[in-house]
């Protein structure tokens, strides 16, 4: 276990590296100018200069990555060219919008994916079997931006529930900001959870035709007994790559239904940077989502190592 | 007291709570776009200027919502018989929202700033006349210009030449400190900023108590949010196509004004093959300007023959020079050594009537031959290589700064028309003070630039607010970008 997880340490921290590289370079390519785009048609050429060394812009390629990888290692992320606030601080404003809706939404995920799956797979071929794979057949094929939009227009528009967006802050209480994340956290989830029933299912019935299931209920455990006890925790390693993969798609993915919402999340926060060229916030954010990536990938391997013994011995 | 009286007296203050809160003291507006930050004094982005304009910041003059400029912060001017010398008489009791007195020296350090060789102003073209600024007395200043400038009080009604304090200015980006009728209170970037009523304002103070700026983007997402009554004022309203609907509701009314945004199809003067004037008035022949305003802009806008706002007395109606007539078109590409047409590159920045505009265009252009390949540019790659790099042949953007007609006299703009003539006539126009000498050459400028097809110059964009019903004092017109809601109330 230790040398696996020394194995997986080594190649996360490589991918960092290279990940900081290639944003670096790939954001640098992009042409478009910040100080240009912040003064528009008007400014003259030497404010535009003026502007450039006040931002650091004047610096060489390699100088401003080494100062912000250095800064990213310190913590400090740097200073938004247009915003003139820390990134930092930034980001830390938009990840309490972005991860709790995350959160939520994969929390709903796996709250309707696993008893639909389960359910599917313990029915299978029968009336309750086709009845959810109809209706994760739909959940696939719908885009959530059009689900989100209805679910406005439903609770939001006629109902008068919930605001049709926006985000009040925690500063207001537990329960607006819920209130808020409830509409768009569904309208992420549902895609997500009918896709990951689809896997549940699939891969529970790969598990049911296996020897081991054969010889349990051999032993004289029920179908039910032999499903639960011994399946559902050996269909669980595909189940929870799909989940690691949701969670990031559902962190960085959220620029969409946060545009629809208008919350102020990661998503919108980098979509006005690309827009602005404010590469420093875009280099950081970008940054920040690919190691949550990587480090989700790791928590799901270390997670694998928990569930399936056999990885351990192997590493 | 015994315990019923204070409990009355609480129920009666609470009463009169109530009854104040019926009158609506807080407005919740929205707009498309978030500034990047909250100082007019060094951006371009007109999404500053509608949050903070006349609310938290004021200059010594301002505009009004039909284009005119007026006093603001000063009280009254002179000007010296030669044009040279302004003397600007301030308002007395004028404090900033942080408690200091605005004062000569402000104006001087504001106006310097602006000017100064490291100024990161992006209007610093505005002061460029000015020589020197000098305090008098605490509510004198003098400013001295190098030459006579004819529009130097509608300069500097600009947001970009407000009178700023230096104790406040270094966190003017993310806290805004001004003379205005409201004060800066809270900004949750990416959601929302809220002022408050300034209650030690100098002029008439607002009847509002507090208002709201939420940003939308998303067309989808402002038609729900003024549905579910979340925003009561939408400017800028993104979703054209469903105007009618906000008239027929009873709960709306919607308000659709001029601004100052000339919208054309720029041409490259400077390169094949447009620079042949023949081939310029072939496209301006080309272009059917009723098609484009209905089918991008659902019919709002008005027709322009020339780079000048239609609602300014000054403006001449050229719209007869190229008027739509393919066959003429065609002739006049024959005569130029096109007869078979040409290709060339559209770039199309994202704003909808250059992208919905574009793909009109190009279908009206194939028509007399003229094949365009049509590249969509972000803002950021538009500035750089369109309007920085003049690598295009043909573009669209709405020029929105008010009278600019003046960039025609500048041969490095991104179109790179080069005539001496029209340049001269700029150079007296500027040294000219006499409204009517000015109004006489203003129309011959703009008679050079349509006689000599510069652009082809399409609508004056409209700028559609959808707001509740009832709701006064909003401006209709954009003269400025600028949300002013120091005149505004609720029924």
């Amino acid at each position: 276990m230790i040398r696996y997880t020394i194995g997986r340490v080594t190649s996360l921290f490589l991918s960092l590296v290279v990940a900081s590289m290639v944003i670096f370079a790939v954001v640098e390519v992009v042409p478009g100018d910040p100080a240009a785009y912040m003064l528009g048609v008007n400014a003259r050429p030497d404010t535009i200069a003026a502007l450039r060394t006040e931002l650091g812009l004047d610096m060489s390629p390699p100088e401003r990555y080494l100062s912000w990888t250095s800064g990213m290692l310190r913590g400090d992320f740097g200073t938004s060219y247009t915003y003139r606030t820390p990134v930092t601080r930034m980001i830390l404003d938009r990840i309490v919008v972005s991860l709790p809706l995350a959160i939520l939404a994969l929390a709903l995920t796996v709250a309707i994916a696993f008893p639909a799956g389960i359910y599917a797979a313990s029915r299978r071929g029968k009336l309750g079997d086709m009845g959810v794979m109809g209706a994760t057949q739909l959940g696939v094929a719908v885009p959530n931006f059009w689900f989100a939009m209805i679910l406005v227009l439903i609770f939001a528009v006629k109902l008068r529930w919930v605001s049709a967006g926006g985000f009040p802050g925690w500063g207001n209480g537990v329960w607006p900001g819920l209130k808020a994340l409830i509409l768009p956290a569904i309208a992420l989830a549902l895609p997500q959870a009918a896709i990951l029933a689809r896997v549940m299912r699939s891969s529970l019935l790969d598990m049911l035709g296996e020897d081991f299931i054969r010889t349990a209920r051999a032993k004289g455990l029920t179908r039910r007994q032999a499903l639960w006890r011994h399946a559902v925790r050996n269909a669980l390693i595909p189940v929870l790559t799909i989940i690691g993969l949701q969670f990031s798609f559902l962190l960085a993915g959220g620029i969409v239904i946060e545009q629809i919402f208008f919350l102020p999340g990661l998503g919108r926060l980098i979509f006005q940077a690309i827009s602005a060229r404010d590469l420093i916030v875009v280099e950081s954010v970008v940054m920040l989502l690919v190691a949550l990536v990587i480090i989700v990938n790791f928590a799901v391997d270390l997670a694998y190592a928990a569930v399936d013994p056999r990885l351990r011995v192997r590493a | 007291m015994s315990k019923l009286t204070t409990f009355l007296l609480a129920g009666s203050t609470a009463l009169f709570a109530t009854a104040a809160f019926a009158q609506h003291p807080h407005l919740n507006v929205a707009m498309q776009l978030e500034p990047p930050n909250l100082d007019p004094t060094a951006g371009a982005a007109q999404a500053i200027d509608s949050v903070v304009y006349s609310n938290i910041f004021e200059g010594l003059t301002r505009f009004m919502s039909d284009g005119s400029v007026v006093p603001g912060l000063a009280e009254s001017w002179d000007i010296s018989d030669d044009g040279l010398v302004y003397t600007f008489h301030l308002h007395s009791g004028v404090t900033f929202h942080d408690g200091t007195t605005m004062d000569a020296e402000d104006v001087k350090f504001s106006l310097d700033r602006a000017r100064a060789d490291d100024s990161t102003n992006a209007q610093k073209g505005l002061f460029a006349s000015i020589a020197d600024v000098s305090v008098i007395d605490p509510l004198t200043v003098r400013i001295t210009l190098s030459a006579p400038n004819g529009s130097l009080l509608f300069n500097l009604a600009w947001g970009d030449a407000v009178i700023v304090a230096p104790e406040s200015i270094g966190e003017a980006a993310t806290h805004p400190v001004g003379t205005g009728a409201f004060m800066f209170q809270d900004w949750v970037q990416g959601d929302h900023i809220d002022i408050t009523r300034n209650p030690n304002y100098w002029g008439t103070p607002a009847t509002l108590e507090s208002a709201t700026f939420r940003f939308i983007a998303d067309p989808t997402a402002a038609f729900a949010a003024l549905m579910a009554e979340d925003v009561d004022v939408f400017v800028g309203y993104p979703a054209p196509e469903n105007l009618p609907q906000f008239e027929a509701d009873p709960r709306f009314q919607v308000l659709v004004g001029n601004t100052e945004g000339e919208t054309i199809l720029a041409m490259n003067n400077g390169r094949e093959p447009f620079n042949n004037r023949l081939v310029r008035e072939a496209v301006a022949h080309a272009i059917d300007r009723q098609a484009i305003i209905d089918g991008a802009m659902y019919g709002m806008g008005t027709p322009i023959g020339t780079h000048f706002a239609p609602h300014n007395p000054d403006y001449v109606d050229l719209t007869a020079l190229s008027n739509y007539d393919p066959e003429r078109s065609r002739q006049l590409l024959a005569e130029a050594g096109y007869p078979d047409g040409f290709t060339t590159v559209m770039t199309l920045p994202p704003p909808s009537y250059a992208r919905r505009g574009g793909e009109i265009i190009a279908a009206q252009l194939r028509a007399v031959g003229i094949q365009t390949e049509i590249q969509n540019q972000e803002w950021a790659q538009w500035l750089e290589t369109t309007f920085r790099g003049h690598d295009f042949g043909l573009t669209i953007v709405s020029h929105t700064e008010p009278m600019d007609i003046g960039i025609y006299a500048n041969p490095d703009y991104y179109f790179q028309y080069d005539n001496p003539e029209f340049q001269a006539l700029m150079a007296t126009l500027n040294q000219t003070t006499d409204p009517a000498e000015r109004t006489a050459l203003l129309q011959h400028a703009q008679r050079i630039i349509a006689e000599n097809y510069v652009n082809a110059y399409l609508f004056e964009l409209a700028v559609p607010t959808v707001a509740r019903a009832g709701i006064e004092g909003l401006w209709r017109n954009q003269p400025t970008a600028a949300i002013d809601l120091t005149a505004v109330s609720w029924p």
